[in-house]
């Protein structure tokens, strides 16, 4: 079945709505627009106002409400339009979401599914484009998951539903067109593991949302030069499934990282940090990093391409590791 | 308001009052730690409020909430071990003065964000009301948090959506040392609540009787459908806004005229006057307090340390499906 990274995600949330009538989404534009990137588009239609539920807005009082309502027993599902604006709504995940269970002793959980776009490509400057998952990765309490192909596209959502703490699912702006091949019976998976999207003998480039693309199509043309990439995709940001990439490292021996975050204090610092901890001796190169560089995206295309992390300089990093 | 009634407000208030004031000789004798944050002067706000609601109604609350976790029930025992830091603690001493929790009595927390707390409330009320529950949930806050955007987003959603919310704004005219004049330029909260669409009214907060009837009737309101109501209980902390602060911020004169309105001798007076209450009966009320503190201060001594090897717990979920 052909279908779009944008149809697999409402796919998943139209199973949702269907299959419990606990969930509800609810946020900006949600419901008679179709969703901002139009991932909602239909739905209100479907299920109605009492399930798909336009806010004002008022990012912190939806996304608290959110909280709130997981509380009280309800399965929401909010959608905050791009991660730039979650920033008005961190009171609720950091201060709220992330530590109640933790200061009731227990006694409390938010089962909640906060979604949002991230990620650059797209010519939509600074306030709009940034990848600030790394931060939410930073958060315990939080589950952080970043869907990268059509099948997590699909699949993640139900799990994270179902899951009894909050969890952030990151879906890169750049990805809603990407279209591809899907099973027709494609469901839930898991949000634990990484995955081994390109398996290779002599180098690991970890990716994650929208740089397992990229990576994989820096894989590609290294092979044509007989270097044999593997790519791991995290799917997973917190809690890090660190054991599928030490052992990758620990079988080609080389890592290169693949972040689409700033380099400084970034989940490319945290996989190379655990590299250093765990795998070292088994380091035959220093470890590499190909990250956004440390500006604001810019708008102009020429700008925001050399900004962000390309196939050329992850070609270019492996070749570095590997001579 | 018949007598048995006035004698439940009156015993509730010297409740807070005697368990705030054993609370300041163990924090300065170290066995409580932290930010404590007392209500005295504010309990005829607590006292009248919690008992109003009904069964199954939520409450969300601040830092300064010990008077509203002992109206609503919580036992005195499991707020003062926590505050202990004892596995006996209702949040097993993760939380402290500021964050205590009691799931089951729907008490969602000690919130120390000022205006943290309001969405809560009015998710808590969305899930309800889509589940079709007739419940309301009471969230207090303080006056401080009238300068946050999260109480206009708040009450204008709660408003919008006709969520079943009793916001209960204690207005002690003090943001720590700010004084509400040097904050807002509006300085009548209920008039800035009403303008989102929501009856809203200024109550008596040092008249405990005046604070249970507007509650009942907002409550009544509340659940009948015609959505969230606001009620700005005017009151004023008799003492520091954290364990200690030097309060520059406010001329002893004033603090003097409030003391003047404390709520417990005036009802105690009032009581008095009307043949209510006599010297053995306040005895009575006072002896059964004491006799409840000194219970909940054996059991706090008598619990046990949460045990360091659990430090981790309660991040996630123990059982996922
Ligand atoms: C968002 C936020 N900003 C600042 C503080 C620090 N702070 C703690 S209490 C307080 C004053 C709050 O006053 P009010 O809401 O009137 O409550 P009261 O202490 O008078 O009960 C401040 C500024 C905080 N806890 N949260
Ligand atoms: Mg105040």
């Amino acid at each position: 079945m052909t279908t779009t990274y944008r149809q697999a995600l409402r796919e998943a949330l139209r199973e949702a709505l269907a299959k419990d009538e606990r969930v509800f989404l609810m946020g900006e534009d949600v419901g008679a627009y179709g969703g901002c990137f139009g991932v909602s588009l239909g739905l209100l239609e479907e299920f109605g106002p009492e399930r798909v539920l336009d806010t004002p807005m008022s990012e912190s009082a939806f996304v608290g409400a959110g909280i709130g309502a997981a509380l009280g027993g309800m399965r929401p599902i909010v959608e905050i339009m791009t991660v730039n604006f979650s920033l008005l709504a961190l009171d609720q995940i950091m201060n709220n979401a992330a530590t109640l269970r933790h200061m009731s002793g227990g006694q409390l959980g938010v089962p909640l599914v906060i979604r949002m776009t991230t990620g650059a490509g797209r010519q939509l400057a600074a306030q709009h484009s940034h990848s600030l998952e790394g931060w939410y990765a930073h958060i315990p309490g939080l589950r952080v998951v970043a869907p990268a192909t059509l099948a997590d596209a699909r699949g993640m959502l139900w799990t994270a539903l179902l899951d009894p703490d909050p969890v952030l699912l990151f879906e890169h702006g750049a990805l809603y067109n990407v279209s591809g091949e899907l099973e027709p019976d494609a469901g839930p998976v898991d949000i634990d593991t990484a995955a081994i999207r390109r398996p290779g003998r002599d180098a690991t480039l970890v990716a994650y949302g929208g740089t397992v693309r990229t990576a994989l199509e820096a894989a590609g043309r290294l092979a044509a030069d007989g270097i044999d990439a593997e790519v791991i995709d995290l799917r997973t940001l917190r809690p890090l499934d660190v054991e599928t990439v030490l052992a990758s490292v620990r079988r080609t021996h080389r890592l290169v990282v693949v972040d689409e975050g700033w380099r400084t204090g970034s989940l490319s610092a945290e996989i190379s940090a655990r590299a250093a901890e765990f795998a070292l001796y088994d380091l035959d190169a220093p470890v590499e990093r190909v990250c956004t560089e440390e500006v604001p995206i810019p708008y102009a295309k020429q700008l925001e391409d050399a900004a962000l992390p390309r196939a050329d300089d992850v070609v270019a990093a492996v070749r570095r590791a590997v001579s | 308001m018949n007598v048995k009634e006035r004698e439940r407000l009156l015993r509730q208030m010297i409740r807070i009052r005697r368990f705030e004031e054993r609370c300041v000789e163990l924090y300065s004798d170290s066995k409580i730690r932290g930010f404590m944050h007392l209500y005295i002067g504010e309990e005829a706000v607590a006292a009248g409020v919690l008992p109003a609601l009904g069964p199954g109604d939520a409450v969300v609350s601040t830092y300064r909430e010990h008077g509203h976790a002992l109206a609503l029930g919580i036992p005195m025992e499991a707020v003062l071990a926590e505050m202990y830091g004892r596995t006996n603690g209702c949040s097993r001493g993760r939380g402290g003065s500021m964050h205590l929790f009691d799931a089951g009595r729907r008490f969602y927390g000690g919130n120390a964000i000022v205006g943290g707390g309001l969405p809560l409330a009015v998710g808590l009320a969305l899930a309800d009301a889509m589940q079709g529950k007739a419940l309301v949930t009471a969230c207090l806050f303080g006056d401080g948090a009238v300068a946050e955007g999260e109480f206009h987003e708040c009450l204008n959603l709660a408003a919008l959506w006709r969520l079943p919310v009793l916001f209960c704004c204690e207005n002690n005219f003090y943001a720590m040392g700010t004084a509400l004049r040097r904050a807002q330029a509006q300085t009548d909260l209920a008039l800035r609540a009403s303008s989102y669409g929501m009856p809203a009214w200024p109550v008596d907060g040092m008249d405990p009787v005046a604070v249970t009837e507007a509650t009942e009737r907002a409550v009544e309101s509340i659940r009948g459908g015609a959505g969230p109501c606001f009620l700005e209980l005017r009151t004023y902390r008799f003492r520091a806004h954290s364990m200690y602060d030097a309060e520059r911020y406010r001329a002893k004169s004033e603090v003097e005229e409030w003391r003047q309105r404390d709520p417990i001798p005036r009802l105690t007076e009032s009581m008095r006057n009307d043949g209510e209450l006599d010297d053995a009966a306040l005895a009575a009320i006072e002896s059964e307090v004491e006799e409840e503190l000194a219970a909940a201060i054996a059991a706090a001594e008598a619990g046990a340390p949460e045990p360091v090897e659990g430090l981790t717990r309660f991040v996630y979920a123990e059982r996922r499906p």
